[in-house]
């Protein structure tokens, strides 16, 4: 999607180079707001935002840096919590072996998805992702394991690495931090690597990149099962954090906020996606209390995106001060 | 800054909480459920105004008490339902939240609330487990569970004669329990049940699932769905005949609300448990009248027991002069229950109030004298038959 | 008579017969995606909220100013198709020189204002629309009661299917349109408006959505909810059909109807589902859909 480029016009830094400055400035302020947030503000609340930052990172890596826009991504995201509640409930795992197995769950889903999705593009590939998420919904409905409508409750928090108690939110809160901080850092390397460029090679112009010799489809692949990867590791800390898994992060909905937050925050942007969630999961805590008026106020959130304010803040604002962020 | 400005107001609340002089004690009650989505109607803004109305028939401000209402949506999500709760309880210094339909996110709540010092008085969410192996030394579950429901209207329906059933259940863990529980009730009642059909949920179109059930000849069509399934599968049984041709509906998980949703032209003659309806008798109608006035509709029985149960938490603070969950629930539980609503009951050990269910049938048009006149009652289920015996709910309180 | 797995065939005759009331909606709603996106080379996300608008407006059409169902069957479209008409002159025209999941996303958030807005106006339990009294009742088919709204379904979408249908193949119109896809610039040179003809274009492909709304309304409950879910199956509908011949989507339409009918007899929980699993395998054997041309 080319027009998605909010930063294409800017020289784009080398891979090879390091990380720019400015970067390095900003992962130190994330890092420096990251362990002065529990103790200004509720520590579940701020582990909620880091879980959904990790998760609109892990779609942006698709949507802003193949252009690939899947409409579906909520099944990765659930899907890996629901399995990663279900080990550490059912088969009392450690909460860092509970994670990665979520992770894997996920990161198999997505190969299997994304095989068959990336045989249709453009807007086709919106749609065959969001029935293959609708399926996934299906079968987390369905399936015995995963509880139905009351999901899987009460899940331990246990002992990370059997050894240090997670159970109060402040020593949670850590390793949620690190686990975000971590797929950030990964996103990050990811996107600013030989494979990354090609990435953009791609997005930019498929049939250029396809007669360069890249085989193209793999690299979508290989994208869209990384990003599944992390949207799943993302699902998985979640289960941990609220102690459940239910229907709610497998459904559509959660789907469409995931490309809000993108959308609000700047595609194809490395911190566009962090300012999104935190700007739609604030915006949800406090407007609780007004009902279907959070529906409303973000359908108007995604028209006036789409029609007035493409880039995102942290797009506009990169634009602004003419440096990739 | 302002986390500071939270602490110390949660500080005060708490030191003022334990003080033991009556006239100090400040309450905090937390109405959390949904506002906007499916359950709207059913708990909503009128499960606020059954909250405030109970605190102002208490006579709190006579009696020295400072009780507050707060209220937020839920959105049916556990995980808000979750952050908004640890909130509460946490930084607002809510003593007490109450309502919360929707069984995931008042499962979530029950979790949270079993670590805190706080009270949670459930009336919106049907699952059973609450009083069951989900159990809480800090939870009262109020005015149904789907246990209760499958109960009255399985074993009432038997014994007017509708002894062989077919059930259609929505395919997932809750409309599975459903037709458990009702089947294994039909069955000890001595009915029959011919077989079921499982349909997708949600699912728009019910016809060819009816007509399955209306080939098994069975006399009674089990809906073990909920909300919108519910309704369109009743609005569709009406118009494939299913009705007039004989079988009865019995509604496992319906309210009153979906009645006046569906029209009675529709709804006539199902059948369906509950635990309230306005129009019982005096003292339930002359509270519904006043409640009407507030909200405009009728009550449900949700709203009916936000009422009863904030009415009761709050004599039981006036008689242990503190909010401390552990006492007050445990003297909410000691204490006969007694309010206008539900009449004379208890709360057992396992945290299940216990009253008379009713099993209802919808009038048809004629029947019918004005708005909101949709049920005649067709078998009082007294309180001690009407709930799941503690010994079968694996409670880890009560063993 | 045998009985085929179980079976009696009169009951499985039934069952095909409902399967084509649910294709009807498909074939409905899936003709009017592939018309505005033949044109506007855009999704229309909020074509499952149009759907519901339908409904809602004929159920206001009758509560708020008496107006009877049959009335309604040719104004609720019409008013929602006013309505798609001042969408796209507001908004969806100036997407048109942006890459088109813009217009997805566009569409996807007016679906939820849509459905935002009807659900703070008249909950969510639903609201009540009868049969209108010409066709309650039914027909005593022998295999099956049929009442008389279905079969009106049937009959009614397969009348503005093959209507449209023809106005498209078979007419100067049509043609006109069927150029404007392939050619634009090369058909206003010819001193057609196009941009007109656009916005009109997906007017008439919202209103056939607040057809099907209309449809729906006496035998699906009135909800904001109710196009939410059925847009996505009718999305994996016109993947399965390749969104490239108007035909292609109505057969695919009715017949996934079918399909899914019978999955409800033989292995009813498997009827969610089975709608996606047929699109899985027509993604692996030919993925340009089964009416698709490849790109």
């Amino acid at each position: 999607m080319s027009a998605a480029v909010a930063t294409s016009g800017i020289k784009v830094q080398q891979a090879t180079g390091g990380m720019p400055r400015h970067h390095v400035a900003i992962f130190i302020a994330l890092l420096a707001a990251g362990i002065v947030a529990p103790f200004m503000l509720y520590p579940v609340f701020v582990m909620k935002v880091m879980c959904f930052a990790l998760f609109a990172c892990a779609f942006n890596l698709l949507l802003g840096y193949t252009g690939l826009l899947s409409f579906g991504h909520a099944a990765y995201f659930g899907f890996a919590s629901y399995i990663c509640a279900y080990s550490a409930k059912s088969w009392g795992l450690t909460p860092e072996l509970a994670i990665l197995l979520g992770t894997a769950a996920a990161t198999v889903l997505g190969l299997v998805i994304g095989a068959l999705s990336i045989r249709r593009q453009g807007i086709y590939f919106a749609m065959v992702t969001l029935a293959f998420a609708q399926m996934v919904f299906f079968f987390c409905l369905q399936a015995p394991f995963t509880g139905g409508e009351d999901g899987i409750q009460a899940v331990p928090r246990g002992h990370l690495f059997g050894l240090i108690s997670l159970r109060s939110d402040f020593t949670l809160y850590w390793v949620v931090l690190a686990i975000t901080l971590g797929g950030l850092l990964a996103i990050y390397r990811i996107i600013h690597s030989p494979f990354g460029q090609v990435l953009k090679a791609i997005r930019e112009n498929e049939p250029r990149a396809v007669s360069l010799g890249y085989r193209v489809n793999r690299y979508k692949l290989a994208t869209f099962v990384l990003s599944a990867a992390l949207a799943g590791l993302a699902g998985s800390t979640k289960a941990i954090v609220f102690q459940l898994a239910s229907l709610t992060d497998v459904h559509w909905s959660m789907s469409g906020e995931v490309v809000l937050m993108t959308l609000i925050g700047g595609l194809g942007t490395v911190f566009g996606p962090i300012l999104g969630a935190t700007v739609i999961i604030t915006m949800q805590n406090y407007l609780a209390t007004f009902g279907a008026w959070v529906t409303i106020i973000q359908g108007i959130i995604f028209v006036v995106c789409v029609m007035l304010f493409r880039e995102g803040v942290i797009g506009v604002i990169s634009k602004w001060i003419k440096k990739p962020l | 800054m302002r986390k500071t400005g939270f602490l110390l107001a949660s500080l005060a609340a708490s030191l003022m909480a334990s003080s033991a002089f009556a006239q100090d004690i400040s309450v905090k009650i937390g109405v959390l459920n949904d506002r906007s989505g499916i359950y709207a109607d059913l708990a909503g803004e009128g499960s606020v105004v059954a909250a405030r109305m109970a605190v102002e028939d208490f006579g709190a401000a006579a009696k020295g008490m400072k009780v507050e209402i707060v209220s937020a949506d839920h959105q049916n999500k556990p995980d808000v339902a979750s952050t908004i709760s640890r909130q509460w309880l946490d930084q607002d210094g809510v003593n007490a939240i109450v309502d919360v339909p929707t069984s995931s996110a008042a499962l979530a709540v029950n979790e949270i609330v079993k670590g805190a010092n706080a009270t949670f008085i459930n009336s919106g969410a049907g699952t059973a487990d609450l009083t069951g192996v989900a159990c809480s030394p800090h939870t009262v579950h109020w005015t149904y569970d789907t246990w209760a429901l499958a109960n009255g209207t399985g074993s009432a329906m038997v014994k007017q004669g509708g002894d062989s059933w077919f059930f259609l259940t929505a395919d997932y863990a809750f409309g599975h329990a459903l037709e458990r529980d009702t089947a294994a009730v039909v069955e000890k009642a001595g009915g029959k049940v011919l077989g079921h059909v499982r349909h997708p949920f949600p699912g728009t179109d019910f016809s060819s699932f009816l007509l399955q059930a209306q080939s098994s000849g069975a006399k009674v069509i089990g809906l073990a769905n909920a909300g919108g399934d519910t309704v369109n599968a009743i609005k569709q049984a009406a118009e494939f005949g299913i009705t007039q041709a004989g079988q009865t509906l019995a509604g496992l998980l319906i309210f009153v609300g979906d009645i006046h949703a569906l029209g009675l032209q529709t709804a006539q003659g199902l059948v369906l448990t509950e635990s309230f309806y306005w129009d019982l008798n005096d003292s339930t109608r002359e509270w519904s009248a006043r409640f009407e006035k507030l909200d405009g509709d009728k009550p449900t029985m949700v709203q009916a027991g936000v009422y009863a149960g904030v009415l009761h938490y709050l004599k039981a603070i006036e008689a242990t002069k503190t909010t401390d969950a552990d006492t007050v629930v445990a003297k909410m539980k000691e204490m006969p229950t007694d309010d206008p609503l539900f009449g004379k009951g208890e709360i057992r050990a396992d945290g299940r109030k216990i009253h008379d269910m009713y099993l209802f049938r919808v009038k048809s048009p004629e029947q019918s004298k004005g708005p909101w006149d949709y049920y005649e009652t067709l078998e009082t289920i007294p309180a001690a038959e009407a709930f799941r015996p503690m010994a079968d709910g694996n409670c880890p309180l009560v063993k | 008579m045998f009985e085929l797995l179980g079976i009696p065939p009169q009951a499985l005759f039934g069952q095909l017969l409902l399967g084509l009331i649910n294709g009807s909606f498909y074939a409905i709603l899936s003709l009017g995606l592939a018309i505005i996106f033949g044109l506007l080379n855009i999704i229309n996300f909020a074509h499952g909220a149009q759907y519901m608008l339908g409904a809602f407006v004929a159920w206001m059409l009758l509560n708020y100013l008496g107006i009877n169902y049959w009335w309604a069957l040719l104004l609720a479209p019409l008013i929602v198709g006013i309505t798609g008409v001042i969408i796209e002159r507001l908004l969806v025209q100036r997407l048109y020189h942006l890459d088109h999941l813009y217009g997805l996303l566009l569409t996807f958030g007016l679906a939820l204002i849509i459905q935002g807005v009807l659900r703070n106006q008249y909950g969510i339990s639903g609201l009540p629309y009868t049969i209108p009294s010409q066709l309650s009742g039914g027909q005593n088919l022998g295999f099956m009661f049929l009442p008389n709204y279905r079969g009106w379904v049937v009959l009614a979408s397969l009348v503005v299917c093959i209507a449209t249908w023809f106005v498209i193949e078979k007419t100067r119109l049509g043609a006109y349109l069927r150029a404007a896809t392939e050619n634009p610039t090369l058909v206003s040179a010819f001193g057609i408006n196009v941009p007109r003809m656009i916005t009109l274009t997906y007017g008439f492909g919202v209103a056939l959505a607040g057809f099907a709304g209309v449809l729906a309304a006496p035998i699906y409950s009135v909800n904001p909810n109710m196009g939410a879910d059925l847009i996505i199956v009718v999305f994996a509908v016109v993947v399965i059909g390749g969104m490239g011949s108007i035909l292609g989507s109505i057969i695919t339409g009715f017949s996934l109807g079918l399909i899914e009918g019978l999955t409800k007899v033989f292995y009813p929980e498997a009827s969610s589902v089975v709608i996606f699993v047929i699109m899985a395998i027509v993604l692996l054997i030919k993925p340009a859909g089964l009416f698709g041309r490849t790109a």
